[in-house]
């Protein structure tokens, strides 16, 4: 395969899943919002700092308000990562790949893209803002759905398997740390009642509620519930789950074990994901995630080397 | 010419039903005009869907247009087909003989035919190509033959595209559309496939290949990149032919081959299907400033270490000053008589044939030798007075630059409109593959049709549509 291709693929699937996780936060911060137990501007800030565009945004803008950072995040020119941006950036690089992925995995993107065009054509109001979010996870949905049934296991669906994941676990990382950043200023709100809103809301992101009920019934704090999206290895969207699905498909690609990102992702495993969820909160939780953040981002620097998609 | 001289291909002259149309138009009776009209917006989301748009440049933002598509399809009967494709492997046949003898001994110039200035003066002639062997002796291995009809036997050459003919895409995506909506058409009535186009291409191309190539040869397409307007049928061809759709900058000479990038370093490539103009192909030895060919390329070319379709240098066939000759290139290497007529074409370079251009604007359609795509020509029928007079100043200060012919009365297809059925102009693009030994014609095409009441411009980038192009099997 050509390099350029392994690129496109990678990043195709980064920007699909970017896309979904960036409605998924919006959501996230609309129910937050709506349940009036903290001030809005403050929680938007920090639903922007999550997604690391805090500062292109404060560079638009005067100040926070709502209206403004959900429609950074949705459809903003100025912001390359907004669902829309992400959208026209994964049909682009489909398209630049055409020929790897099966026409039907085409049409999927290019029918999520036309519909994305659509509802994201004017600025979305807040009565229609649930509906236009479901409509673009129903959209990158039938694009996974079109993968998964219609590709060959060969190393072009390792490339999308990769790029999915690293960009989910990526995700995942910085939802735990919305946390931080939300609840930074008081300690004292441990256990209330604005703080068990705010971790329901997080598991919500990650479409977890469900499993953590499951398995924790009525029960279940903090620790759980970082435990639950860190360590545990069947929830879908955990960073061990996704950095286990990174190492498989890096294997697949390099079964001898020669490329530094298949090691970089075994250490990464080693390092942070095969402890007790309480070394975790001894090491300090947004240390941890920071720390997890950019050992994310070597790794796909690596990546970009090792299968030669620029040079 | 007068209306009532337009030949219709389903009503003839007429109002008299045509033979091939007769199936067909039995079936079009009993429809009902408000699915057809439902099935001609269905047809337009097909085509968004999958994407067959083309792009369309100097646009803030790369806006994605769609070739209008019409339901009706133009219908060629096999006798009419067995004529017209014997006529086409002449002329293609001709061609590539014409492309060697003048990369060699130019017996053809030797031999008075054709005047020595028309090919040394020729922007399109490659020096770079004298005395290089193409793998396989082909020069063009993909061949689009842009004709007109003006009568029920009469087709004209309009112009041989012997570069990178495009438009392949069309001619399936218009048939697959046509069969996803209408299946029931085509098992009424026999239509010649067209479908194997990408398989004989791809077989065409490895047969091709050059010396080196072990085993199944290497094939990829050579695009140059996701703006360029036929991007879609660059991805589509590669996608369908099951080979890799490269950039320049994937591609560097290796040890002598010219390679790929792959994820696990370079592979080296037999054939290339290049959709890149000649002038960017090789900024070592052509365009310096390009940056969507392969430094050296050209080196590894003449050393025989890969075969580049179609050859660089071919463009000094579909010349438009060379085209007048085409009847003398013909005869000349097939000694045979041309099957397929030349529009009557006067050289402007001439002082005789400049003057009766001069005198005859109104009546005449003049064209830039090097022109494409409808772009920089005048129809002197149409064009207004201003136009006219801007033209002839024009003829006067570079007379060499044009050549004029007469306004061909192209025969009509019916279109589908809220109004009913109407006539509109069409040409027709069939695709030829050339391979050692073999010369293939798909049996079809691209119909083009201009959408505008009574025009004669068929370019998309003009307006202009589509039509799926059926060849009866009978």
């Amino acid at each position: 395969m050509l390099g350029k291709t392994a690129n496109g693929l990678f990043w195709m699937s980064r920007y699909l899943e970017r896309a979904e996780n960036t409605s998924r936060l919006i959501e996230t911060g609309q129910r937050i919002a709506l349940t009036r137990l903290g001030d809005d501007a403050r929680e938007w800030a920090s639903i922007l700092q999550t997604t690391g565009a805090y500062p292109a945004f404060m560079a638009a803008h005067e100040e926070v308000t709502k209206e403004a950072a959900i429609n950074w995040m949705l459809r903003d020119r100025g912001n390359p990562s907004s669902i829309r941006g992400c959208i026209e950036a994964a049909r682009q690089n489909a398209r630049l790949v055409r020929t790897a992925i099966t026409g039907e995995a085409w049409e999927a993107i290019n029918a999520a893209y036309m519909g994305a065009c659509k509802s994201l054509s004017r600025k979305v109001t807040e009565r229609d803002l649930p509906e236009v979010l479901q409509r673009i996870r129903q959209g990158t949905a039938l694009v996974r759905g079109m993968i998964l049934g219609t590709m060959m296991r060969n190393e072009i669906f390792d490339f999308l398997r990769i790029g999915t994941f690293l960009e989910r676990a990526d995700f995942t990382a910085r939802i735990v740390d919305v946390k931080y950043y939300v609840l930074l200023p008081s300690v004292s709100a441990v256990g209330t009642t604005i703080d068990n809103v705010h971790w329901e809301s997080i598991l919500r992101a990650v479409s977890g509620r469900g499993g953590f009920r499951m398995e924790y019934g009525a029960g279940g704090g903090p620790r759980e519930i970082v435990h639950f999206l860190v360590l545990d290895r069947r929830m879908p969207r955990s960073l061990a789950f996704c950095a286990t699905k990174m190492e498989d498909n890096l294997r697949y690609l390099d079964p001898e074990g020669r490329t530094a990102s298949l090691r970089m992702v075994r250490d990464l495993k080693t390092r942070y994901l095969s402890h007790d969820v309480s070394a975790i909160f001894d090491y300090g939780l947004h240390e941890f995630i920071q720390s997890v953040l950019s050992a994310l981002g070597d790794v796909a620097a690596q990546i970009e080397g090792d299968f030669r998609f620029y040079e | 010419m007068s209306e009532t001289e337009i030949f219709d291909e389903m009503w003839g002259r007429d109002g008299c039903l045509r033979e091939p149309y007769r199936a067909f138009h039995a079936w079009f009776e009993g429809e009902d005009p408000k699915r057809l009209r439902a099935k001609q917006r269905e047809a337009e989301e097909l085509f968004r869907l999958t994407g067959i748009t083309f792009n369309v440049y100097g646009k803030a933002e790369a806006e994605e247009r769609l070739i209008p598509f019409d339901i009706i399809p133009r219908i060629i009967s096999g006798p009419e087909w067995a004529r017209l494709s014997r006529g086409i492997e002449q002329r293609v046949r001709a061609i590539n003989a014409f492309l060697h003898d003048i990369y060699h001994k130019q017996e053809i110039v030797k031999a008075g035919r054709i005047p020595e200035e028309m090919i040394r003066r020729n922007d399109a002639f490659l020096p770079h190509m004298i005395g290089v062997e193409p793998p396989g002796g082909v020069y063009t291995h993909i061949v689009g033959i842009d004709l007109v009809r003006t009568g029920p036997g009469e087709f004209y050459v309009l112009e041989d595209n012997a570069r990178t003919p495009s438009g392949v895409s069309y001619m399936l995506e218009n048939r697959e559309t046509m069969l996803r909506m209408f299946p029931e058409l085509f098992s009424r009535i026999r239509v010649r496939p067209v479908q194997t186009y990408p398989f004989e291409l791809r077989r065409s191309l490895a047969a091709s290949a050059p010396g080196c190539a072990a085993g199944d040869p290497v094939v990829a397409v050579l695009t140059p990149g996701i703006y360029n307007s036929a991007y879609f049928e660059h991805a589509f061809l590669a996608d369908q032919m099951g080979v890799e759709l490269v950039e320049g900058h994937d591609l560097r000479v290796v040890d002598g081959r010219v390679a790929m990038r792959t994820t696990r370093g370079y592979k080296p490539i037999d054939v290339l299907y290049r959709r890149v103009d000649d002038d960017f192909l090789d900024p070592l030895n052509f365009n310096p400033e390009s940056t969507l060919g392969v430094p050296g390329i050209m080196d590894v070319y003449r050393a025989g270490g890969i075969t580049i379709a179609n050859a660089p240098g071919t463009g000094i066939a579909d010349d438009k000053a060379i085209y007048s000759y085409m009847p003398e290139i013909v005869e000349f290497y097939t000694g045979e008589r041309p099957l397929l007529q030349n529009v009557q074409t006067w050289r402007c370079s001439e002082p005789d044939a400049l003057a009766h251009v001069l005198d005859n604007l109104g009546d005449l359609v003049v064209k830039e030798v090097h022109g494409s795509g409808g772009y920089g020509m005048l129809i002197g029928p149409t064009a207004s007075r201003k136009e006219i007079a801007a033209f002839r100043r024009k003829l006067r200060a570079r007379p060499g630059n044009y050549i004029a012919q007469p306004t061909l009365s192209l025969s009509t297809v019916p279109v589908f409109t809220r109004a009913g059925l109407v006539p509109r102009h069409v040409d027709l693009r069939p695709f030829v593959l050339v391979s050692p030994g073999s010369i293939n014609v798909t049996p079809g095409g691209l119909t083009r049709v201009a959408l505008k009441k009574g025009s004669l411009v068929v370019n998309s980038s003009q307006g202009g549509g589509t039509k799926d192009t059926w060849v009866l099997e009978d």
